[in-house]
């Protein structure tokens, strides 16, 4: 997906001759067609992604349209004080490119997982926050990104990622697509999880559970009107994210939820406050959270039958302060 | 600009004379702002008097009325604490009133204690963390190269900010594009938040660093108009490659108890010392 991202980029810088990427010396072969075209507009800023996001801010002070790529954490973590003051502050037109959302890089190591990146975007004054869930979606993203003014994060996987539509899909910053429509349950899923979550919604329906399925794919601004007519229209709510329970798509949603006093049951699909050990590759490291079309079924029938046992009901308030003080 | 010096010969005692008047005036409104609003920084401020005083008032082309100019020069206060002197200096050259000044440091007021972004009133970027000015100030200079437009970037840093290391990462970029048209003019004046620069992390030989890191890069006295005019004149000191200007400068400079002394990066003066710094700026 990030090569149809790039080369939708490209496409863009042919007519837009404000277009400047930058890279903190990443992305192989990933811009060949950009630097071909355009190398007057291509920059290589070398290994020092402080130093790209003060220049990205400076080239878009001077009036330049600047996309600025690397690895999700080495461009959100290490860069992070720049962004916020430099970029988000100042409202500028600069689109940070993450790759590696996740645990793409997963035999890479955890110095290569993207896994905090949306909630610290998140929470940046003026920055909005895409994930798109397929490489079509991320051409859309591409597209609409370029026509979208001020700062934005888009976090992409790498390769290979599969299709989740049949056509092409509804893309508009802001507003989330609606998958499937059913009566049971609602699942907002985004990025890499969206597929996973298509295929779990399948796996339901074999079951005889018929569960809407949500692309969010827009984190911020989230489309807090399509969690509502979720919310309205089910009793049971499931949010599937390939990112840090703290802070991402559960928090964003729960935060909606709880304001409108939702009474049904809602559940965050995500990673926890601690990383399982061991070596593994992107699948192998969603296996272990859950993050898998099987781990999320099992867990939505899971919830959905407790809920429809309410005598074993384990989630009133009471109860859960009860289980919480014998932890202590 | 009516009260801009005429731009006469270089080291002309006339035009050395009314730099040092406007000097001494824009302490005293840096000394009011200061005490006023009972805020810090008055030493590190105090010692890029001259400094901002030639560039604002000689070598910057930039106009008041006409602050959006595409092809202006571009002058960021990395040191941002320094901002008192940045705010007296802009309402010399008319692009802040006393009305900005006035609200310096007040609740609903206009100005804060590190620099907000705002072109129309001369500040190009907010700053206030230290070590991201040189790097935004490399952006521009780029821009302006890719834009072919004749515009300088100023870009004015503390020594204790050198420890930083995204202004190196700035220095190496900037000397590998050849951005000729950006300067970086560095206050050494010597003394940094806890102690001496030299006792904090040492940066001795700075200019060394400078040229090692690709820039063309000079020594002056940070308070004598006269060097400080003649570096600049001629900048770039190197064909194809960045100026540091390596400004030797005393904190606190030009009230006699201020000066070389860590307490003035804290302090603001109370009324005795505010009376006494003043007859020495009258």
């Amino acid at each position: 997906m990030r090569q149809t991202f790039f080369d939708a980029l490209e496409e863009l810088a042919q007519a837009d001759d404000r277009i400047y990427l930058l890279t903190g010396d990443l992305g192989f072969k990933l811009f060949d067609r950009f630097r071909a075209a355009h190398p007057e507009r291509f920059i290589n800023a070398g290994i020092a992604e402080q130093n790209m996001v003060g220049l990205a801010a400076g080239l878009a002070m001077s009036g330049m349209n600047v996309y600025c790529y690397s690895i999700a954490p080495f461009l959100t973590m290490r860069a992070y004080e720049q962004i916020r003051l430099d970029i988000a502050y100042h409202g500028l037109n600069v689109k940070l490119v993450g790759v590696g959302g996740g645990f793409t890089y997963g035999f890479e190591g955890m110095s290569h997982f993207g896994i905090e990146d949306l909630s610290l975007m998140r929470s940046l004054p003026n920055m909005s926050v895409v994930v798109p869930a397929s490489p079509a979606e991320a051409r859309l993203a591409a597209l609409a990104a370029n026509e979208y003014p001020g700062p934005l994060y888009v976090r992409l996987g790498k390769n290979g990622e599969p299709d989740v539509y049949g056509s092409a899909p509804q893309f508009r910053i802001g507003m989330g697509t609606v998958l499937a429509e059913g009566k049971d349950a609602a699942v907002i899923a985004i990025g890499s999880m969206v597929y996973e979550a298509r295929n779990a919604v399948a796996a339901l329906a074999k079951r005889g559970v018929r569960a809407t399925l949500v692309n969010m794919h827009t984190l911020k601004p989230l489309d807090a009107r399509l969690v509502l007519e979720c919310a309205s229209a089910h009793g049971a709510l499931f949010t599937v994210e390939e990112h840090a329970l703290a802070g991402g798509l559960g928090s964003a949603v729960a935060e909606v939820l709880a304001e409108a006093s939702y009474g049904g049951i809602f559940r965050r699909i995500g990673i926890p406050d601690r990383l399982a050990a061991g070596v593994g590759d992107a699948s192998c490291q969603r296996k272990k959270y859950g993050l898998t079309a099987e781990g999320i079924a099992a867990y939505i029938l899971m919830e959905l039958e407790q809920k429809n046992r309410p005598e074993r009901g384990h989630h009133g308030l009471e109860s859960q302060i009860r289980r919480l003080s014998q932890a202590v | 600009m009516n009260n801009r010096p005429a731009k006469g010969k270089t080291g002309h005692d006339a035009e050395l004379d009314k730099c040092a008047l406007l000097a001494k005036s824009i302490r005293r409104t840096i000394l009011d702002l200061c005490h006023k609003t009972k805020s810090g920084h008055v030493g590190s401020s105090f010692s890029i008097v001259e400094i901002l005083t030639a560039l604002y008032f000689r070598f910057l082309s930039v106009e008041p009325d006409d602050p959006e100019n595409p092809d202006r020069d571009r002058l960021i206060l990395s040191k941002g604490h320094a901002c008192a002197a940045l705010y007296s200096v802009l309402a010399a050259r008319g692009f802040m009133s006393q009305m900005d000044l006035d609200g310096f440091a007040v609740n609903g007021g206009t100005l804060e204690q590190h620099p907000n972004r705002d072109i129309r009133k001369g500040v190009e970027a907010s700053t206030g963390s230290l070590g991201h000015g040189l790097s935004i100030g490399a952006g521009m200079a780029l821009a302006a190269k890719k834009d072919k437009r004749k515009g300088k970037v100023y870009v004015i840093l503390g020594d204790g900010e050198l420890n930083e290391g995204m202004v190196w990462e700035a220095a190496m970029f900037a000397a590998h594009h050849g951005l000729d048209n950006l300067v970086a003019v560095v206050d050494m004046n010597g003394i940094q938040a806890l102690g001496r620069t030299s006792e904090v992390i040492g940066l001795e030989p700075v200019l060394n660093k400078w040229t090692a890191f690709g820039w063309g890069a000079r020594e002056v006295d940070g308070h004598g108009f006269g060097e400080i005019f003649r570096a600049l004149e001629a900048v770039p000191f190197s064909v194809s490659r960045p100026s540091a200007v390596i400004a030797r400068t005393v904190k606190g400079k030009g009230v006699s108890f201020m000066e070389d002394r860590l307490l003035w990066h804290y302090r603001p003066p109370n009324e005795e010392e505010y009376a006494a710094a003043l007859k020495e700026l009258s």
